[in-house]
């Protein structure tokens, strides 16, 4: 048998096992899949906002060469609304409200994108060409494109029954505490933000093939997500009516999702009835600008806070009050987003006593809004550490010292906030240090003088921030509206000659499970990763899991294993103390050996895993053969990951340019178990945080058409728009997980805006800006150093 | 996209035959703007003739004080040409930074011209230089050219042949992108030579156009201090989520400012 | 319907298409290679990159029919035949420049066209330039220029392997 080398346990940067493929054009996504006798889905969307649907002519359609069927919402009878996961509850008890969101439109459209009527053809062109023909006889109504034109008084209403536009209107902390921290403050600063919509953009534009087998009747769905157990359940359960032992959901290899690809999307369930329906299957694909009115957008809040600090500088209470647009219906995790992923962090890393915010959702003539990389999280992190800059400008306090003066402090944990989450771990001071020094803050204003002699505006920014992911604790989540338990489920298959597979709700679209559950496996078991082979991605071959999101596929997946390994070293041990006539207690365990304590007897994992397949000489009385074990973990906490990042721009003060000229990361995310993959994962989260700091973000107009709709007028961050980023990290492991892990994935996004925008307000610090909404675009800039309004 | 017929002739003769012949055909050369705008449906054409195996239509060369380039010629073959680059650099640098690297592998210096668009590079140049544009049918001098958004002076079946650029004693040019698509949100290109002192200013407005006010003061001196003070009017500007027309106006002098230096 | 003969990694096909055919179509469908990847529809992410006659096009931005006669290598097409990975590629895997992987055919393409060209040598801000026809959402970029650099090491024979240009 292979050694396991030390390269390729935990704390090893070892090259990703998935990378060859990918990088030979060998990657299986959905797109790429191609079923015999396959037809082709066209999806006809609402050019128009808000609009009822006087009639839908089809006929002239369907008789057009290639066309196989036109169906509509009256096709569809029977079949239910998308479900929403999560119930949030009114301030008065009662629930959200929860309108029904049509797989496709029923006598009304809502949004731009909207779907109207699919038309399958025998190729993708002849679909298209055919929806041109279908004729939507639309009574144009008038929009609410914005939460301001929803909730002013007679404004349209989105869905006829929920007044004022209003989804729920909820809130947490302790308000009459709060306001006795007012009564008593030195200070109150008050700070105004918009947080701006953002479009997810994985680069794979989403994708589903319907299959249905007519001899067994079980149908298949292909389909680019994070979760396809989740997808099976909502779509078999909820929409579709097929019992989950007639459905398989496989998701191959996902091109990136960001949240994005979560949710349950109305054409998944379109191709799987359509195949059943034409006994043929069924692909959809995106085009990049169907995909900009169609998957779920994410952020778009609007805030009001109040922060209040005695004179020293202590922050006393903060009061916060939110508005969150949910677009034109509920998507999946929509209404958890911008509460419990949201309103539950506004602590941040820091002792504030007294926190009250209040939420308001909003219906609105736009793309449904869900959660997108870091969700919730980032929209707390940009209003805290923004606030912090403001108050100690406003105030007289240094930047970093108002921080530090009111960091919890290590020797604090486990730390209990006003609003509900208790910290396990964490050491900001440390993060805080750490990053100045790499950042080297205290030769900035060298650096500033010399810019500017250059004719350039520099400006540094700092962020500290905390996060809550390792989601999520199943009873927790269900008190808060869950409606599914977010525990994972590992089953490590360890094979008769030692090889071992391992099977894992979490999926992978490009984090590399494959090669980091591999590394946890060799580290624990002492199989190379070489003969680990890590499963995922298809309900037929995996139990039942939750999926990727929210940074949770080590600490809650990863944990899942590692309990699972347990179960085999446990049994293994048994099958040892048989062959090795000692008793249990004596065997010992270490990577790959299973000794007899005090002896020189010593079994291997392989000569163990044979005797469980091959029970000759083997317990057969009191231990079944095989060596497979499943776990479930189901996480007592969240995690929490925290960090400083510290960013340095510089401004062409002629054109309003921002170049991001630095970006330092010193991130606690638990234990590291491949440092190059953490690297990455922040490089690409720090990417999307500039990207929404500096260059991203929707625009709508009064009427509610998208203007920012294509990659032309949405800007993506491309390379020559970012700057190398200095990542680092500083462990503090997590305390209730076995690995000591707290997740990666989404740090990047939540703590790098807040650090741009506080640098670009420093470099102009000369003009006496306090705030700079996101996007900083280079007219915005131009126009506040030229005194222009934009 | 929807579907058409596709012909591929050899001269050029026969190119403006197939044109002439069906109204609804349409050249394409690179195909750089014309395939996007098919795979959008924004147009229908019954036909695409193909001029790219058109012999007379490729090459650089240079003929007097004039530098020649065929219609067909790709924006990588004109920022690498070393005559170019000797003759004009700042036409490789212009060429050298339209769109990206794969445009400019396929992308032409005909079919950009002949579309006019108000964000295209080609145009300043074209303009700013006064070169004169040969065609099938006659020469057109570049005032005559450019009559408007995504209009010139070509009729249907007339095909750019090749354009003709007087060597200026200077040029320079700049521009700033458009932040997501990274077409041109206002830039000038500035020359002095056998045409006189010429600002041409492209991404700005509905279509390129001469910036007299500023060609006047470089006349009197070159230097980016004399266009400096020169503001642009933003009446009849461009405005869009990216840069309002103000914002462009604005624009215009900071890239006349900026061409002016690079032209030395 | 028209048809158009190209050789593809190599192989000489013969393919029947309709005049809108485009060239990432006629791989992907056609001939199934299914390495090119289609990630917008404004010819704006690059993620369809291939080689034409030795530059690099995007693939969705070009008629199959167009290319009657042309040479076309994918990414399918760019390692050895014995398999071993061109040092773009293994450079790639080196410095961790993929995600997800979806850009990666294209940007790979990309790289590889761009490093062949300037023989010269690119700084980090030269490669980064030289992206602007690629988009990537996962990375951030910062580990495909770096991979690009050691690559284009190896690629100019000044390096023995990637590995050895990290230093
Ligand atoms: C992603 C992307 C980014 C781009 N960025 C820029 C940029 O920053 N700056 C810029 O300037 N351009 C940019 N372009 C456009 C690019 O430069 C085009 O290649 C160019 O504008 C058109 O050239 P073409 O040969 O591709 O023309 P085609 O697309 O083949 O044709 C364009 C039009 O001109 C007509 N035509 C073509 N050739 C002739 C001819 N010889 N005589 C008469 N009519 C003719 C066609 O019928 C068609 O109407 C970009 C394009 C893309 C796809
Ligand atoms: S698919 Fe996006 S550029 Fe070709
Ligand atoms: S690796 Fe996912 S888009 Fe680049």
């Amino acid at each position: 048998m292979n050694l396991v080398t030390p390269f390729e346990g935990i704390g090893a940067s070892v090259k990703r096992k998935e990378d060859l493929r990918f990088l030979s054009g060998r990657g299986q996504y959905t797109d790429d899949i191609n079923r015999p006798g396959q037809a082709y889905a066209f999806i006809l969307r609402s050019p128009h906002a808000h609009a009822r649907i006087a009639g839908i002519e089809t006929a002239k359609a369907a008789a057009m060469p290639g066309v196989l069927a036109v169906y509509t919402s009256a096709d569809l009878a029977g079949i239910g609304g998308l479900p929403c996961g999560w119930q949030i509850h009114n301030k008065d008890g009662t629930p959200m409200a929860e309108p029904k969101h049509p797989v496709l439109a029923e006598g009304k459209v809502r949004h731009v994108g909207d779907p109207v009527a699919v038309v399958i053809a025998e190729t993708r062109a002849r679909a298209r060409d055919a929806a041109e023909a279908v004729l939507v006889d639309y009574e144009v109504l008038p929009a609410v494109a914005s939460m301001a034109a929803a909730q002013a008084p007679g404004a349209p209403l989105v869905h006829e029954g929920v007044a004022g536009n209003l989804c729920y209107d909820w809130h947490i902390g302790d308000a009459a505490q709060v306001e006795a921290a007012f009564a008593k403050a030195a200070h109150r600063v008050v700070f105004e933000t918009t947080n701006n919509r953002l479009v997810p953009n994985a680069m794979e534009p989403r994708c589903a093939v319907g299959d249905y087998d007519t001899a067994t009747g079980e149908h298949t769905l292909y389909t680019t997500s994070q979760n396809p157990h989740v997808i099976r359940l909502l779509m078999g359960a909820f929409v579709l009516n097929i019992p989950e032992a007639k459905l398989r959901v496989v998701a191959p290899d996902v091109g990136g999702g960001f949240g994005s690809k979560i949710y349950h999307y109305a054409e998944e369930a379109i191709v799987t009835w359509a195949a059943a329906k034409l006994g043929r299957p069924v692909k959809w694909t995106a085009d990049r600008s169907e995909s900009f009115v169609s998957d779920a957008h994410g952020r778009d809040h609007v805030t009001r806070a109040e922060l209040a600090l005695d004179a020293e500088g202590r922050f006393l209470a903060l009061k916060v009050s939110t508005q969150a647009n949910m677009g034109a219906y509920l998507s999946t995790f929509a209404p958890c987003v911008p509460t419990y992923l949201y309103a539950t962090l506004l602590a941040g890393v820091y002792t504030t006593p007294a926190i009250y915010a209040e939420v308001k959702a909003v219906f609105t003539n736009t793309v449904p809004v869900d959660a997108y990389r870091g969700a919730g999280r980032p929209e707390a992190t940009f209003l805290l550490e923004r606030l912090v800059d403001v108050a100690a400008k406003r105030c007289g306090f240094d930047r970093v010292e108002l921080r530090r003066k009111n960091f919890i402090s290590p020797d604090a944990f486990p730390y209990q906030t006003p609003v509900a989450l208790q910290y396990d771990s964490g050491n900001y001071h440390a993060t805080l240090d750490a990053a100045l020094a790499t950042a080297d803050w205290a030769g900035f204003e060298a650096r500033r003088a010399e810019a500017k002699a250059r004719g350039r505006l520099r400006g540094i920014g700092i962020s500290t921030y905390l996060e809550a992911c390792g989601i999520a604790p199943s009873a927790v989540v269900g008190s808060l509206g869950a409606r599914a338990g977010l525990y994972e489920v590992g089953t490590i298959r360890v094979h008769p000659t030692g090889s071992v597979t391992v099977l894992t709700g979490a999926h992978s679209h490009g984090q590399g499970h494959e090669t980091t559950f591999a590394q946890l496996v060799a580290d624990k078991l002492g199989v190379p990763i070489a003969n680990v082979e890590v499963v995922h991605g298809d309900t037929a071959k995996v139990p039942f899991g939750m999926g990727t999101y929210g940074s949770r596929s080590l600490a809650v997946g990863g944990s899942a294993m590692d309990k699972a390994m347990d179960k085999i070293i446990a049994k293994g041990k048994k099958i040892a103390a048989h062959l090795m006539e000692a008793s249990v207690e004596d065997i010992e365990f270490d990577r790959g050996t299973f000794r007899v304590a005090g002896t020189d007897k010593a079994k291997s994992l392989t000569e163990i895993s044979l005797a469980a397949y091959v029970p000759h000489n083997y317990p057969i009385e009191e231990l079944e053969p095989g060596l497979e074990e499943t776990a479930f973990y189901d996480p007592k906490n969240f995690t929490y990951p925290g960090g400083c990042h510290i960013a340095e721009v510089e401004i062409e003060p002629e054109t309003g340019r921002v170049h991001l000229v630095n970006f330092t990361a010193v991130d606690d995310v638990g234990r590291v178990i491949n440092p190059m993959i953490v690297e990455g994962q922040v490089q690409g989260g720090v990417a999307q945080g500039v990207g929404q700091a500096l260059l991203e973000g929707c625009v709508y107009d009064a009427d509610g058409q998208l203007l920012s709709g294509s990659m032309l007028d949405y800007t993506m961050p491309r390379a020559d728009d970012l700057a190398p980023v200095s990542v680092a990290t500083h462990t503090t492991l997590c305390t209730h997980n076995p690995l000591g892990v707290k997740g990666c994935g989404e740090v990047g996004a939540i703590g790098s805006p807040p650090a741009v925008i506080n640098a670009v307000v420093d470099a102009l610090r000369d003009w006496g800006v306090e705030h700079i909404e996101m996007p900083a675009t280079p007219q915005k800039i131009w126009s506040i150093i030229h005194g222009k309004s934009c | 996209m929807y579907d058409f017929a596709y012909h591929k002739p050899a001269t050029l003769a026969d190119a403006v035959k197939l044109l002439a012949a069906d109204p609804d055909a349409k050249a394409v050369s690179g195909g750089h703007t014309l395939i996007p705008a098919l795979k959008l449906r924004l147009n229908k054409p019954s036909a695409l003739v193909d001029l790219s195996g058109i012999a007379e239509m490729k090459g650089i060369r240079r003929e007097g004080g004039a530098l020649v380039i065929g219609a067909l010629t790709r924006h990588a073959e004109v920022a690498e040409s070393a005559e170019v680059k000797a003759a004009i650099p700042a036409l490789a640098y212009l060429a050298a930074h339209i769109g990206d690297v794969q445009v400019r592998n396929r992308g032409t210096l005909g079919g950009s011209v002949s579309n006019n668009d108000p964000a295209a590079d080609y145009p300043a140049a074209v303009l700013g230089l006064g070169a004169t544009v040969h065609t099938s049918k006659r020469k057109i001098a570049a005032d005559d050219f450019f009559l408007g958004m995504f209009t010139t002076a070509l009729e249907p079946d007339e095909i750019l042949v090749a354009i003709s650029f007087p060597i200026p004693e200077k040029a320079g040019y700049a521009k700033m992108k458009n932040p997501a698509s990274r077409y041109v949100m206002a830039g000038a290109f500035v020359s002095k030579g056998p045409m006189g002192v010429r600002v041409a200013i492209n991404g700005a407005g509905p279509c390129v156009f001469r910036q007299s006010a500023m060609e006047a003061a470089l006349a009197a001196q070159w230097s980016p201090e004399a266009v400096a003070g020169i503001k642009q009017d933003a009446d009849g500007l461009n405005s869009d989520i990216h840069g309002s027309a103000e914002y462009r106006a604005h624009l215009v002098t900071v890239m006349a400012k900026r061409a002016v230096a690079a032209a030395g | 319907m028209p048809q158009v003969t190209l050789t593809v990694n190599g192989k000489q096909h013969t393919v029947e298409v309709e005049g809108r055919t485009l060239l990432v179509e006629l791989l992907r469908e056609k001939l199934r290679l299914t390495g090119t990847h289609v990630g917008c529809d404004t010819s704006q992410c690059g993620a369809c990159v291939v080689h034409v006659n030795g530059d690099s096009v995007k693939s969705c931005t070009t008629l199959a029919v167009m290319c009657d006669g042309a040479h076309v290598t994918t990414i399918e097409g760019l390692a050895a035949p014995d398999g071993t990975l061109h040092p773009m590629q293994e450079a790639f895997r080196e410095y961790h420049a993929l995600q997800c992987g979806f850009c990666t055919p294209g940007m790979v393409m990309s790289a590889v066209d761009l490093v062949r060209k300037n023989p010269q040598g690119l700084s980090e801000k030269e490669i980064r330039e030289g992206l602007e026809g690629n988009l990537c959402r996962c990375t951030g970029y910062h580990n495909i220029v770096k991979a690009i650099a050691a690559a284009q090491e190896v690629m100019h024979g000044r390096r023995a392997s990637v590995a050895a240009a990290a230093e």
